[in-house]
């Protein structure tokens, strides 16, 4: 088995609101290998990005990591000092977000927000020149199939479209990512064919420098033919994890395959049959397994004992009482 | 910020397009100008420079304005309109004295109660200056300026004491939300310190509505320390303090009007040439409709 980078165990975290507490994430588990890619996917609010932010160490000021651990390189991130942690985000890991309107201070010119990036993501013995800085830049944007990068420098990020921030983020993230990249539904918010250039783009980079690479994306066509690995998440928990290829022929979890099923075809055949429900309120979660109040084949237990992932072969796992237990 | 702002290259064209689009803007640039060039000049264009200070000539007390004495004279025969050319210099001392003082502090506790928001740093850097806001303003410098000996100095202090919990409170309702902006998240994950963070990511954004309030605010830092003066509790005489001489003249109303009527005008003009200044400054920094 290959190194593992990134191994995320049994993590929980809860959010403290007026109402009470959000029991958000509940025993989320997640590995990635070096140069592994590695996709989640799952319904709006079912705790995607919150386990995203608690790797990079992100989480709103009301969340509470209830459990678990996330070991990154041999070390549990949860428990880094804010010196390491520093150290660790510029020089090793980086993470790209869904809107690049707000990821990028709106005040500053591009070139400005970059080379400070750049500046700090060196290593710390010899500090670069402004030249030096200015080229990396550049090569930078380059690399993320900018056109005229001295211009874009130059620009401030009001100047550029949707798609050529989304490249300037995407250029950010490289130059502290040497190792992880995470990628929150990175094409999301722009129009189908610009999502569609950025995911090559990203591909294309990831796969060049050998980076392993977190894509997180509430679309299935989307990370289909980007990821070895996948992930179904639902409310808060890992409800399936398999190799791309399996889990598209032969998905198990029948909160999977109603996902699959759920995607409209060109090939006609009317409306996808959608699943009917909704995501249970994190409020009031109960022990049982979260999708009970959705699933076709709920048995009696289901309510009251959360189904462990059982492994079912051919690297799949999947917490469903259906394929192990009693 | 000095740094910040180079960094940002202020567009002073755009700007100037921008502020002077109001005609009322430049009027109070025009009038803000005026009184800081005639507050520095104050000695070589006071027609009677020895009547700022000491000085008794009672045959020409109280006399009503004429050639000699536009503004008429005082109940100890001082040329008013001199008395108010160096009153302009307190007024200003006041509020430039009072901002330096305030909006640093003002800003730094802002800034650092919206970056913890939610913590314990941000409950008692906020409750403090809510408990500073709860009290009537005139009245906490009043109490402060009668305990200690009344003076120009103390008043400054006073109304500084009172003043920082504005900005604070701007500042925070600006970094507070800036707090969860991606941008500030993705300066996180790029590995920025929290100083970096405060200072370089933050407080760029805050920058304008800082300077809108500054400007705003000069006005109104005069006008309460007039009002400490008026009451007796800012500058003493033989000061020629704005307030003071509304004051002094306020026994002789209304028969002897321009006593105070004169330098109440004055204060008048700053605040208003403040206040369209400020108007000005907000609509430079406002974002553009386009």
């Amino acid at each position: 088995m290959t190194e593992q980078l990134l191994e995320v165990k049994d993590l929980h975290v809860n959010y403290k609101v007026y109402e009470g507490l959000l029991k958000v994430l509940n025993g989320v588990f997640l590995r990635v290998s070096e140069k592994e890619k590695v996709g989640i996917i799952g319904e709006s609010g079912c705790g995607k990005t919150t386990t995203m932010k608690a790797i990079m160490r992100i989480l709103a000021a009301n969340a509470i990591v209830a459990g678990g651990t996330i070991a990154y390189k041999g070390q549990d991130i949860l428990q880094l000092e804010r010196q390491e942690l520093m150290r660790l985000r510029r020089t090793s890991m980086s993470m790209i977000f869904q809107d690049p309107t707000a990821a990028l201070n709106p005040v500053f010119k591009v070139g400005e927000q970059l080379e400070d990036i750049v500046r700090y993501s060196e290593s710390t013995t010899n500090a670069p020149t402004k030249r030096e800085v200015r080229i990396r830049a550049v090569e930078l944007l380059k690399s993320a199939a900018l056109p005229e990068p001295e211009r874009i420098l130059d620009s401030y990020p009001f100047q550029l479209s949707g798609g050529m921030r989304q490249r300037v983020c995407i250029a950010m993230s490289l130059a502290s990512a040497k190792d992880l990249l995470i990628a929150d539904e990175p094409g999301t918010s722009l129009d189908v064919t610009i999502e569609d250039q950025i995911m090559r783009l990203l591909k294309e980079i990831v796969e060049e420098r050998g980076l392993s690479v977190i894509l997180i994306s509430h679309s299935v066509g989307a990370v289909k033919g980007f990821v070895t690995k996948l992930y179904v998440m639902y409310a808060g928990t890992m409800v399936e994890e398999a190799p791309a290829e399996e889990l598209f022929s032969n998905p198990v979890h029948p909160y999977t395959q109603s996902l699959l099923k759920a995607v409209p075809k060109l090939t006609g055949g009317g409306v996808p049959e959608g699943i009917a429900g909704r995501i249970p309120s994190y409020l009031s979660v109960t022990d049982g397994c979260r999708f009970a109040s959705r699933c076709r084949f709920v048995k009696e237990h289901c309510h009251t004992t959360a189904p462990p992932a059982f492994d079912i072969g051919n690297n799949h796992r999947v917490a469903c009482f259906a394929y192990g237990g009693s | 910020m000095k740094r910040t702002m180079s960094r940002a290259r202020f567009d002073y064209r755009r700007s100037w397009h921008k502020f002077s689009k109001n005609f009322l803007s430049v009027v109070g640039l025009g009038v803000v100008l005026l009184v800081a060039l005639v507050a520095i000049f104050a000695p070589y264009l006071a027609p009677y420079p020895g009547h700022a200070e000491f000085y008794v000539d009672y045959p020409e007390a109280r006399e009503s304005p004429n050639w000699a004495h536009i503004f008429g004279t005082d109940q100890f025969g001082r040329d008013i309109l001199s008395r108010v050319i160096f009153g302009f210099r307190y007024s200003l001392m006041m509020a430039v004295v009072v901002l330096s003082l305030v909006v640093l502090p003002g800003v730094v506790l802002g800034l650092v109660a919206g970056y913890y928001r939610g913590g314990k740093v941000d409950m008692v850097i906020m409750r403090t200056a809510d408990i500073f806001l709860a009290v009537p303003p005139l009245v906490l410098a009043l109490s402060i300026t009668s305990v200690l000996t009344p003076s120009v100095f103390n008043a400054m202090m006073a109304v500084s004491l009172m003043w920082w919990p504005w900005y604070t409170r701007l500042v925070y309702s600006i970094s507070s939300s800036l707090r969860n902006e991606a941008f500030v998240q993705a300066a996180e994950i790029a590995g920025a310190s929290p100083f970096h963070i405060i200072f370089r990511e933050i407080l760029p954004n805050c920058l304008g509505p800082i300077l809108t309030k500054m400007t705003l605010d000069a006005g109104w830092v005069i006008l309460i320390g007039a009002s400490l003066s008026f009451v007796g509790l800012g500058a003493q005489p033989p000061t020629p303090d704005l307030g003071t001489m509304v004051s002094d003249g306020a026994k002789f109303l209304p028969e002897q009007w321009w006593i105070s009527i004169f330098p109440a005008m004055t204060i008048v003009l700053v605040i208003l040439g403040f206040n369209l200044l400020g108007d000005g400054v907000r609509d430079m920094f406002a974002a553009e409709a386009v």
